[in-house]
C-alpha cells in the first residue's frame, strides 16, 4: 500500500525537467501490526501483582524453663488445626487446669473469627480497656471519619499490646494443609492478635480431635 | 440512465495516532514486565490480607509443592557458584565419613549451569544429573525433591552455608496451599535448627474476607 504518486510520467515538452514528486506518506500499518504483536507478548507473560510475604516470628529453640512464660490459663485458647479445613478449639479451665469441652468450628467469618473477637472483648472488658474492636472495624470507623487516623493506628496497637488480650496457642494436626495455617495466620492479624505462637501438636491433643470429631453431628 | 459515478474516496487511514498508542503501550509494557523466572515445579500460593511486598534483594526461597517434595533457591549468581562449590566440598567430607563410593565434584560447566538455574529439588547425588541437562529440557527432568527429614538433611546444609555466604539472606517459604501440614513443620524445624527463627510465609494477595 506504499503510497507512490503516479504522476509525473516524462517530461512536457518545452517544460524544464521537474524532479519526480514522491509522497512523504509511509504506510504504517506493519509497525502498528508488529507494535501489537509485542505489546501482546508482554501483556501475557508479564506478571504485575508481586507476591506478599507474611513474616513469622518462631521462638529461639533452647529457652531453659525458667525463661518460658507461664500463660495464664483464663487468657489462653488453643487451636487445634485439623482436617477439611476444620478447627477444633479448647480453653483450660482456670480452677481444675483441665481442658474444657472442645468446639468444632471452621475458617468461616462467623466461625475462628467470631470466636476470638468475641473472647478478647471479653477479656479486655474484663480488665477494664474500652479498646477492643477488630481491625476491620476500626477501619471502617476510620473510613467514615469517626475516627482519626492516629486514633486508629493508636488503638490497632493498644489492643496488641494489651497484657490482658487472648492469647493464642496454634497447634496443627498431620492431616493440615499449608493453607490452614496461613489462613489463621491470617485471622491473627485481622482480629488484632498480637501474641500468638505455633506450636507443635501432642498426641492427646490428636486424639482431642479425633473425639470431637466422632461426637460431631451430622 | 446514466451511471452515476461515485468518488472513490482512498481506504487508508492515517495510522500515526494509532502507533503512538501502541507504542505508548509497549514502551510501559516492556518496563513494567519482569520476566516469570521459570519454576521447577507450579505454585499456587495461598492467598492472605498480608500486604508486605516480597524484598528482591538477598533472598533465599524454599519451595513446598503439594505433593511433598521441597525445592531450594538461592538468589544472586555469584552467591549461587560460591554455594555449590562449598556444598560439594561438604559433601566430600561427608562422603568420606560414611565411605560412600560416590564421589561428588562439579565440573565448571556444571557450576555455571548451577549458576544460572532457578530452583532446584534434587538429592546432591542426583545434582550432577540435573545439570547436565539442557535448560530447555530441565522441565521434564523428574525432581524428587531435597530430602530434609532426620536421617539425610540435605536441606540444612544448603541453608547453612547459604547464610555463611551470604549473611544478609533472608528466609522466605513459598507452600503450595494444599501442601501437607508435616512437610511444612519439618522445614520449620529445619529452619529453627539452623537457627533461624525469622522467616517469610510467601502468600497471594486477598480481598480481606477469606471465601470458603
Amino acid at each position: 500500500m506504499a503510497e507512490i504518486e503516479g504522476g509525473g510520467g516524462g517530461h512536457k515538452k518545452g517544460g524544464k525537467p521537474k524532479g519526480k514528486k514522491m509522497s512523504t506518506r509511509v504506510d504504517f500499518t506493519p509497525m502498528v501490526d508488529l507494535g501489537f504483536l509485542l505489546i501482546t507478548f508482554f501483556m501475557l507473560t508479564t506478571s504485575m501483582n508481586k507476591p506478599k510475604t507474611m513474616e513469622i516470628n518462631m521462638p529461639v529453640k533452647d529457652v531453659t524453663e525458667e525463661e518460658k512464660q507461664k500463660v495464664k490459663a483464663s487468657q489462653a485458647i488453643t487451636l487445634l488445626l485439623a482436617e477439611n479445613d476444620e478447627i477444633v478449639y479448647y480453653f483450660i479451665n482456670e480452677t481444675t487446669g483441665d481442658p474444657e469441652t472442645p468446639v468444632i468450628t471452621n475458617f468461616s467469618k462467623g466461625g475462628i473469627r467470631a470466636t476470638l473477637l468475641n473472647k478478647n472483648k471479653e477479656l479486655l472488658v474484663k480488665a477494664n480497656a474500652n479498646n477492643y474492636d477488630s481491625i476491620p472495624v476500626l477501619k471502617e470507623m476510620y473510613r467514615m471519619n469517626q475516627i482519626t487516623e492516629d486514633e486508629m493506628k493508636k488503638r490497632i496497637s493498644g489492643i496488641k499490646a494489651n497484657p490482658n488480650a487472648l492469647i493464642v496457642v496454634i497447634k496443627a494436626d498431620d492431616k493440615a494443609k499449608y493453607r490452614n495455617l496461613v489462613d489463621i495466620l491470617d485471622e491473627m492479624l485481622i482480629c488484632n492478635i498480637g501474641r500468638y505462637a505455633i506450636v507443635d501438636i501432642t498426641p492427646v491433643e490428636q486424639d482431642l480431635i479425633k473425639t470431637a470429631m466422632s461426637l460431631k453431628p451430622l | 440512465m446514466p451511471k452515476v459515478k461515485v468518488p472513490r474516496k482512498s481506504t487508508s487511514v492515517d495510522m500515526t495516532a494509532m502507533t503512538d498508542v501502541a507504542f505508548l503501550l509497549l514502551t510501559f509494557f516492556m518496563l513494567a514486565t519482569q520476566f516469570k523466572p521459570e519454576e521447577a515445579v507450579t505454585i499456587d500460593a495461598p492467598s492472605s490480607v498480608a500486604e508486605v511486598p516480597l524484598p528482591d534483594k538477598d533472598m533465599m526461597t524454599i519451595t513446598i509443592s503439594d505433593d511433598s517434595r521441597v525445592f531450594f533457591e538461592l538468589q544472586g549468581q555469584q552467591y549461587k557458584e560460591e554455594l555449590i562449590k562449598k556444598v560439594a566440598d561438604i559433601k566430600e567430607e561427608l562422603i568420606k565419613k560414611v565411605a560412600d563410593i560416590h564421589k561428588i565434584t562439579f565440573t565448571p560447566d556444571q557450576i555455571k549451569n548451577f549458576s544460572l538455574m532457578s530452583s532446584f529439588g534434587v538429592p546432591l547425588n542426583n545434582l550432577g544429573n540435573l545439570l547436565n541437562t539442557k535448560s530447555a529440557d530441565r522441565a521434564k527432568f523428574v525432581q524428587a525433591g531435597i530430602p530434609c527429614d532426620s536421617l539425610n538433611n540435605e536441606l540444612a546444609e544448603w541453608i547453612w552455608q547459604s547464610r555463611l555466604i551470604n549473611n544478609q539472606v533472608r528466609v522466605a517459604i513459598k507452600g503450595d496451599q494444599d501442601a501437607n501440614f508435616p512437610v511444612v513443620k519439618q522445614v520449620i524445624k529445619t529452619l529453627q535448627e539452623k537457627k533461624v527463627n525469622r522467616f517469610n510465609f510467601i502468600t497471594n494477595m486477598s480481598t480481606e474476607t477469606v471465601e470458603k
